[in-house]
């Protein structure tokens, strides 16, 4: 344990130094772009949001107001409360096939793969599709999964199924396929960079106390890669949860989710609308990652 | 674990080349199916083999305009790219000052990361209103993008701080070094090929972004904006050669980074000697 606790210790927000009024000037001018820049980018328009939320619309504008009515309607609806069980749904398959595929692809890379080059090497080959377009991504899926596609004249050609699959593209399978597909590398990147800080000898020590593989996973690999665990969780939930464009191409329009009805009330211009349910979802997000948080301390782990 | 390899190790890697393929597979396979010929249609079989539907994306009239659409996407992230850098080593330098108040910069970088794409969206589209001000890719779509591009920026930025031995700015100090020297000559040169990363992180995600794009770039599409247009009106393979393009721009950029990165790498390897 040693080794890890003294290299996270080290992380920068948290260690020990005393702050002086210099280093405070300093520090804030050098922040001050940031700062800025989150400020505008940010924070004002989640403040905006919020005071939108209690304004008044007619069909066609917006105007200020203090009314309770978005939320009323928004926390009274039947569709919200099924909206909110579908997107759940979502998020939590998402989460739980990322997390599978996620540490058993890290647990190959940080533990079987023997050479440091080969490990990057095999972990750049994970990771250079989160620098290329996801709308291509999902549109990619079309001749695969498509009612003449491969998929389908595949398990035709092997007798499996006497007709074209309908429920392949266009239908929550097809949703979840494309969350699993451009979300999973949120999973690998930080379960791989927590099982390459692990100090080995532990493993070692594990084996010559006579642990099995199975133990040496469950007892200590499972337990100190849970900070890994934990972020690659927050940026999976929080990424499907707030989703709007791959339920809307890969359901074919047929799902909805919360970020849908989001989009949905900003293309009839009912911004108060949008805004309370934008807020009931940020709440929601930051409840589930108050939640995750609980298991780890985020700061220590960067 | 250093023994003969087990069956473990065969069946995760069997595992890892499914994942791989999973990864790949469907990229390839638009790939090739952008070479389908003119009757062609978007699946299999190929029906013959041309450039034909990457002759369409040439003709502006045919399928909206791409061209103008990748100059600006092009273009924004060159500006998203340059902040991005800028920004995140100025922030990374200040985290380091441990000055007062760096706790809710920081609570500001990661919320930044974990907010809804769709709030910053609808929440600077009701500012850029409120104010009066027109929404733009090169105003409020830039500064959009930057909601996404900075974190990453930023947490690269305590990656590399972390590691960074602060022996070498104490021994310039001695020297007699003024804390602008420091940075110039000193710690520029030692973060130098990890900015290469931050760079890549801002430009490709920038050229990519969809979500926080969507109602603040305005009424001139950025390039991805414009390919979610197409998909709704487009059911020809042309559909899947701008795909193909904007996939093997997309490479190309990484190709030339990974490039930069192992050039830097390897200079200052050789002035280590």
């Amino acid at each position: 344990m040693s080794s890890t606790t003294v290299k996270s210790s080290s992380a920068k927000p948290s260690s020990a130094k005393p702050s002086s009024a210099k280093n405070t000037l300093v520090g804030w001018l050098m922040a001050s772009p940031l700062v800025l820049i989150l400020g505008c980018f940010l924070l004002l328009p989640i403040i905006a949001i919020v005071a939108v939320s209690f304004w008044a619309s007619t069909e066609y504008s917006y105007f200020p107001a203090f009314i309770f009515e978005n939320y009323e309607f928004l926390l009274t609806s039947p569709v919200t409360l099924s909206v909110y069980i579908k997107t759940f749904m979502f998020t939590g398959i998402t989460w739980f096939l990322c997390l599978v595929i996620g540490f058993t692809v890290a647990y190959f890379l940080a533990f079987h793969v023997r050479t440091l080059p080969m490990q990057i090497g095999l972990f750049l080959l994970c990771t250079v599709p989160f620098w290329t377009s996801n709308i291509i991504r999902m549109i990619s899926w079309i001749p695969f999964l498509g009612r003449n596609g491969i998929a389908n004249n595949a398990l035709q050609d092997m007798g499996l199924i006497d007709e074209p699959l309908e429920w392949l593209l266009f239908s929550d399978f097809a949703v979840i396929l494309a969350f699993v597909h451009l979300f999973t590398l949120f999973m690998i990147v930080p379960i791989f960079n927590s099982m390459m800080r692990l100090d080995r000898s532990l493993i070692e020590a594990a084996v010559d106390a006579g642990a099995s593989s199975r133990q040496v996973l469950t007892n200590v690999i499972i337990p100190l890669t849970k900070p890994g665990i934990m972020i690659g969780s927050i940026f999976v939930v929080t990424l499907v949860m707030g989703d709007f464009i791959t339920v809307r191409f890969m359901s074919g329009g047929q799902s909805a989710s919360v970020g849908r009805v989001i989009s949905n009330e900003i293309a009839l211009l009912q911004y108060p609308a949008a805004s309370a349910s934008a807020v009931v979802l940020l709440l929601t997000v930051l409840i589930m990652i108050g939640i995750m948080l609980r298991f780890v301390d985020i700061r220590k782990e960067l | 674990m250093h023994g003969r390899r087990g069956l473990s190790f065969y069946l995760l890697a069997f595992f890892f080349a499914l994942f791989v393929l999973f990864l790949y597979g469907p990229t390839i396979t638009i790939a090739i199916l952008s070479f389908q010929g003119p009757q062609g249609g978007l699946t299999f079989p190929m029906n013959g083999v041309s450039t034909h539907w990457f002759g369409e994306l040439f003709k502006q009239q045919a399928v909206g305009d791409i061209w103008g659409s990748f100059r600006r996407s092009f273009a924004l992230g060159l500006m998203v790219m340059v902040t991005t850098v800028v920004v995140s080593v100025m922030g990374g330098l200040a985290f380091r000052k441990h000055f007062r108040g760096s706790g809710f910069v920081f609570y500001l970088v990661i919320g930044s990361l974990i907010v809804p794409s769709i709030l910053i969206s609808l929440g600077v589209g009701i500012l850029f209103n409120q104010l009066d001000l027109d929404v733009h890719w090169s105003t409020s779509g830039f500064g959009s993008q930057l909601t996404w591009t900075l974190p990453f920026g930023l947490l690269i930025m305590f990656a590399v701080f972390n590691r960074f031995d602060s022996a070498y700015e104490e021994a310039a100090r001695d020297l007699g070094a003024s804390p602008w020297q420091t940075i110039r000559h000193v710690v520029l040169p030692i973060i130098g090929p990890s900015l290469i990363g931050v760079a890549l992180f801002g430009f490709t995600l920038s050229y990519d972004e969809f979500a926080r794009t969507l109602l603040t770039a305005g009424s001139y599409n950025t390039l991805p904006l414009e390919i979610f247009g197409m998909t709704t009106s487009v059911t020809t393979p042309v559909l899947f050669a701008l795909g193909t393009f904007t996939t093997a721009f997309s490479f190309i950029v990484i190709g030339l980074f990974a490039l930069l990165y192992w050039l830097s790498n390897k200079r200052r390897a050789i002035g280590k000697d």
